[in-house]
């Protein structure tokens, strides 16, 4: 036994880098119990809360997508309105106001809508098989604007008001565009919102489960407060724990979400091959994600990894404070 | 017995000048409560002295716990003044605050080891927190595993160690970093009275080695083993036998 004693100290300074030890030995994990009932329920609430983010996010950034469209091609288009009125050739107000218009630079085309087309327009209001023949209907002239210049539409409402007053005006179209640009600002801001709400949640979320693990592993904390951890050290181990719970939660969440959109997709392209599918989508637009929405959802997943493991950081420190 | 008797001189030259130095452990006129309770300890004044070896003995309930805890600085005194390696622990900074933990060792009375790690990383566990590589300490943690008898036993984890097991594994933890002062309460009350001997005689080599031992214990007989001072508690008052 006294040989045991007086070999132990030299024995240990002069021993091989690797005495033996087993392979198979576990050596680093983590100080901090991980694979717990606690850790489990706060990964899967991090998962919803993600999944639910990316959701609200993917919609946000179809909308958005599909109102720049609309509002790309819209604005490509404005119209000219020629009143009949008692007394006027309305033939000849058109093909004035038509050259107008062809005369003024950045107008690429112009198509002026023949009284038929005209009434036609009308049908989904007043229904068809009438004789409107005694109804002063308004006529169209559309143009597309282009032909490399930019339209000046100031000075081509004045010129037409000025030409035809009280007959002829030009609609481009701004108070739809304002309207359809509001909407669809309001649905990505609420889009926005409810994903910040998402991650403030994801951070409550992890203030509690931090508390409670601090509190179910207050003997770890003093062990290892008595075998000389700081409390920066004993923060960080808490933290690796959450971001990982957090990670696993968030790619969980994150993950999901890109498959509901990915099979959405799908299903939207299968649906459109009909006649209805089509006027679907030529009246909302396609239902595709896109690169961004994919990557704000992968943004989401792992700001709410990084929310976890900062927020469980600070209140380690806090407690132990 | 005649090794013991060596054990005997060479414990007792330990003690001969206490005090000519700085005191590792410095209590003067402590007191202690717990809330609104009575005093567990009175006006308790003592120093441990660099390299001195002593028993901390006296009744259950008597404060030896609370002594140990207040030299651990897990708690701090009602009144009175205590200083730990020169540094007085009123108002101590956490970053000093580690520093002392670690040029400490403790032994549970309970072991507390952490039932979700192996025997293997409870006794790394003062090295790992240091923040060094695994590699630099695995044969100094494997020696020391081997010689306190868990060299087969390094997988296990806690729950499935015996009472001696665990005493060992908490007795190899408080060595491991090789600390200036070791506290030790009650670390032969789970095992054979062979054991207690052996790990005795370990925690003698290590104060030959340089460092000041307290070991509360109620064992008269490992307190016989060994002329040592020591600390008496009882009804909250302390009284030291050299």
């Amino acid at each position: 036994m006294s040989t045991e004693t007086e070999t132990r100290p030299r024995a240990a300074a002069a021993a091989p880098a690797d005495p033996g030890l087993p392979a198979n030995l576990r050596r680093n994990a983590p100080l901090v119990p991980t694979d717990t009932s606690a850790g489990r329920s706060l990964a899967a609430v991090i998962a919803i809360l993600t999944f639910l983010a990316g959701l609200c996010a993917g919609a946000a950034e179809i909308v958005a997508s599909n109102a720049a469209q609309w509002q790309g091609s819209v604005a490509q288009e404005v119209t000219i309105q020629v009143r009949p009125g008692p007394g006027r050739d309305v033939d000849a107000d058109l093909a004035r106001a038509e050259s107008i218009a062809r005369s003024e630079p950045g107008i690429g085309e112009a198509r002026v809508f023949s009284k038929s087309e005209a009434e036609r327009l009308l049908e989904p209001w007043l229904g068809s098989g009438l004789d409107l023949s005694d109804l002063p209907v308004p006529r169209l002239i559309a143009l597309r604007l282009g032909g490399g210049q930019t339209a000046d539409l100031k000075r081509l409402r004045t010129r037409l008001t000025e030409a035809l007053p009280g007959v002829a005006s030009l609609d481009d179209h701004a108070l739809w565009l304002q309207r359809l640009s509001t909407a669809a600002g309001a649905f990505v801001g609420l889009g926005i919102g409810v994903v910040v709400l998402v991650l403030v949640a994801t951070g409550l979320a992890v203030t509690f489960a931090t508390r409670g693990a601090m509190a179910g592993n207050r003997e770890v904390v003093e062990v290892l407060h008595f075998v000389g951890a700081d409390d920066d050290f004993i923060a960080r181990s808490f933290q690796r724990r959450f971001f990982g719970l957090g990670l696993r939660g968030g790619a969980i969440g994150a993950g999901l979400a890109i498959l509901a959109f990915a099979l959405a997709g799908l299903l939207a392209r299968a649906a459109r091959s009909g006649p209805a599918g089509q006027e679907i989508e030529a009246l909302f637009g396609t239902f595709s994600v896109g690169w961004r929405g994919y990557a704000s959802v992968i943004l989401i997943g792992v700001i709410a990894s990084l929310v976890t493991g900062v927020v469980s950081r600070l209140t380690v420190r806090r407690f132990l404070a | 017995m005649s090794g013991g008797a060596a054990l005997n001189i060479q414990a007792s030259m330990k003690s001969l000048l206490p005090g000519a130095e700085r005191p590792v452990v410095q209590f003067e006129n402590v007191g202690m409560r717990y809330g609104l309770g009575p005093e567990v300890l009175s006006d308790v004044s003592f120093r441990i002295a660099p390299r001195s070896f002593q028993f901390l003995t006296g009744p259950s309930g008597a404060g030896k716990t609370t002594l140990l805890r207040l030299i651990l600085l897990s708690v701090r005194p009602t009144r009175g003044l205590v200083s730990v390696f020169g540094e007085e622990v009123a108002g101590i900074s956490s970053q000093k605050l580690t520093g002392l933990r670690r040029r400490m060792g403790v032994v549970f009375q309970d072991f507390r080891l952490l039932d979700h790690l192996t025997t293997y990383e409870n006794v790394a566990l003062p090295l790992r927190v240091q923040g060094r590589q695994e590699t630099s300490y695995r044969a100094e943690v494997v020696e020391l595993l081997r010689w306190v008898g868990l060299g087969e036993r390094m997988h296990a984890l806690p729950p499935l160690l015996s009472g001696g097991e665990k005493q060992r594994a908490a007795i190899a933890r408080a060595l491991i970093a090789r600390p200036d002062l070791l506290l030790a309460d009650e670390p032969t009350g789970n095992v054979d009275p062979g054991l207690g001997r052996r790990l005795l005689r370990l925690f003698l080599e290590l104060n030959k080695l340089g460092t000041s031992v307290i070991i509360a214990t109620h064992d008269f007989g490992i307190m016989d083993a060994v002329d040592a001072r020591r600390m008496v508690l009882g009804e909250g008052r302390l009284r030291v036998e050299e």
